[in-house]
């Protein structure tokens, strides 16, 4: 098992690698973080110009920059993954993207991690169920929810729900749904208590919004890995030997029928990444996808890279986690 | 004996063969018309497929028949509930919403059919190529192959075309989106090859010397044709909704032209002030999805013989 782990991830380090040239080409390659100064009217001193292609390590060529970026050997101290350092952000030394970063993640994972179990979770459950009562109408009805579900644009829908969230508190007088934000701000004599609450709250929208493209694809998944388990010889074993029903669901088919759902969820994952960047956008959250968003909208390439492979590296573990956990749940997987 | 599987399974059989040849023919057509039957049984697939075609026709044809096209117009009253000259009412700026859909609907169609057919042939010659000569090689294609995935597509393309100035138009949202979606296509073939590489006529066409290239595009890739069209169907919709995607956050297609995701950005707090301006560009992002899924249903039972035994 150790042995195991520790080939995964040799793997994942070098497709990692990869992937950082791959994340720094793209980038570097597609835009100007300068544009705007060149173009700038009146138009900006040559020696401005040049002070500002050394501070941003324009003047470098591009295997350069990218030695510098991942290094930061021969830099100016503020540059260098591999020391911590993301690089100088066009948008001024005010901002340090490390802590802008941090401070995303720490919004971002609320979401993120309310997504994924609320959406796995119902997707076992509605996936079982589908199954258990195959062909029946609460099949037909979860099967064509699913379909629509897929078939929906996330912003689309979130703009719904969230437009749909102001109506009901419009016309209630109340303010139930919360829109805007992660969080209302801290006042004085608000309790730990009532932060959480308030918190909470601003996470239902953003969630449902979020969870459903997943929920869709996870429970034809659980559903056709369940019907697969339940037709299996074993099952019909278990029966036969007089098993209660709900033991043979619970104990022999379910855990088995869950497996599949590892491998899918962790591919899903990276459109989890992907429906953060619209659902941030959608509830104003400052998280991730904001930072995304902006970091595209001023041109700030380190900013865009930085936040590029944080993503990657939270994909590669995640298909790093999978294939653990699958050696974990299956026992006819053996790694030597 | 290779070369007539293949050929009855590719449907290019040169013309002008002898009586062999036009034997096959005869089989090929039947085996088309076969998937065919298969396919008219599904009912959901068939309901979708006239329906994608009365889309596909209001995108197309539409424009050309419709007095008003998707730019702001002198003529047209801002702001003005749905009526008859302007079915789905106006924008404030003075545009006809009808015909901003359509357009609006022809850009999704003509980026999502571009993606899917440059992803397709990229991912299946990369696949193919990697599950018939498997080793390193084999190895060295997958790891790339693992390295786009790496990176969402909506992210990777929003980061290029956030960054690349004045303007994208829908053929370079196009090209930047199939830099990131071959390599779902290429898994997919790699692994229907590398099942179709052991068998005999695989065996066959290499014992009579026959090219890798010969190999993999006569014999592999059109016995694989299943799977890639389910797989590319697929691909449809998912560009779609990508396409969409981006440019409701203000990255895909830039204005004065417009795409169904620009005008639900455009309408998106009118959900229940002016629905006339919401609804129509969501609904048909979804009809064209949900048709496009059903239909990719479809030909998986059509294409897929394990399914069709049962089926029978």
């Amino acid at each position: 098992m150790l042995v195991y782990t520790a080939r995964r991830l040799a793997v994942a380090i070098p497709v990692l690698l990869a992937a950082s040239v791959l994340v720094f080409l793209m980038v570097d390659l597609s835009g100007d973080p300068l544009a705007d100064m060149r173009l700038a009217q009146p138009p900006p001193s040559e020696e401005a110009i040049a002070a500002a292609e050394a501070r941003y390590y324009l003047d470098r060529s591009t295997p350069e920059r990218y030695w510098l970026w991942m290094t930061g050997i021969g830099g100016n101290g503020d540059i260098g993954l591999l020391q911590g350092e993301f690089g100088p952000s066009v948008r001024g030394g005010a901002f340090d993207i490390g802590e802008q970063l941090a401070s995303g993640i720490s919004v971002t994972l609320r979401l993120v991690s309310a997504a994924l179990v609320f959406a796995l979770g119902l997707a076992v459950i509605s996936g079982v169920v589908s199954a258990m009562r195959q062909y029946s109408k609460l099949d037909y009805t979860l099967t064509f929810i699913g379909f629509l579900a897929l078939a929906m644009p996330t912003f689309w829908l979130g703009a719904l729900i969230r437009e749909g969230g102001l109506v009901f508190n419009q016309s209630t007088g109340t303010s139930f749904f919360f829109t805007i934000g992660a969080n209302s701000a801290r006042v004085g004599n608000m309790t730990n208590w009532e932060y959480f609450l308030d918190s909470a709250g601003h996470l239902v929208l953003p969630t449902i919004t979020l969870m459903l493209t997943s929920y869709a694809a996870w429970s034809r998944y659980q559903r056709t890995s369940m019907l697969e388990v339940l037709n299996s010889d074993y099952v019909r074993l278990a029966r036969s030997k007089g098993v209660r029903n709900s033991v043979v669901v619970r104990r022999h088919a379910l855990r088995t029928a869950l497996i599949p759902l590892v491998t899918v969820a962790t591919i899903g994952f990276v459109g989890i990444i992907e429906g953060v960047v619209i659902t941030e956008t959608i509830f104003q959250w400052r998280g991730l996808g904001y930072f995304f968003i902006e970091a595209v909208r001023a041109q700030d390439a380190f900013a865009l890279m930085s936040w590029l492979m944080l993503s990657g590296t939270l994909v590669v573990v995640a298909n790093l986690i999978a294939d653990i956990l699958y050696g974990v749940l299956d026992p006819r997987i053996r790694y030597e | 004996m290779s070369d007539i599987d293949s050929r009855t399974a590719s449907g290019k059989g040169p013309a002008g063969l002898p009586a062999g040849g036009d034997v096959n023919r005869g089989e090929e057509l039947s085996q088309v018309r076969m998937v065919w039957r298969r396919f008219r049984r599904h009912r959901a697939a068939m309901v979708s497929l006239v329906f994608l075609g009365l889309i596909t026709a209001f995108a197309f044809v539409g424009p050309f028949v419709w007095p008003w096209d998707h730019t702001v117009s002198r003529d047209i009253l801002g702001n003005q509930p749905p009526s008859l000259q302007h079915p789905f009412g106006t924008t404030n700026q003075g545009n006809d919403v009808f015909a901003q859909t359509m357009r609006g609907t022809q850009q999704s169609l003509k980026v999502a059919l571009t993606v899917a057919v440059l992803s397709t042939v990229i991912g299946s010659v990369w696949g193919a190529v990697a599950g018939y000569y498997r080793g390193r090689v084999d190895a060295i294609m997958m790891r790339v192959v693992d390295v786009f995935l790496i990176v969402p597509l909506i992210v990777a393309v929003a980061a290029i075309n956030g960054n690349v100035r004045g303007g994208t138009t829908w053929y370079a949202v196009a090209l930047i989106m199939c830099l990131f979606s071959w390599a779902t296509i290429a898994r997919v073939v790699r692994g229907v090859v590398l099942s179709l590489r052991e068998q005999e006529f695989i065996e066959a066409a290499r014992a009579v010397g026959a090219r890798a290239s010969r190999i993999i595009f006569r014999h592999l890739l059109p016995n694989a044709a299943g799977p890639i069209i389910v797989a590319a169907t697929l691909l449809v919709a998912v560009a779609v909704l990508t396409e969409a995607a981006l440019s409701f956050i203000g990255f895909g297609i830039q204005p004065p032209d417009i795409s169904l995701g620009k005008m639900v950005e455009g309408s998106r707090t009118a959900a229940f002030t002016r629905p006339w301006l919401f609804y129509p560009p969501g609904i048909l992002i979804v009809m064209i999805c949900l048709t496009i899924n059903f239909i990719g249903d479809g030909l998986r039972d059509a294409l897929d013989p394990r399914q069709t035994m049962v089926r029978r």
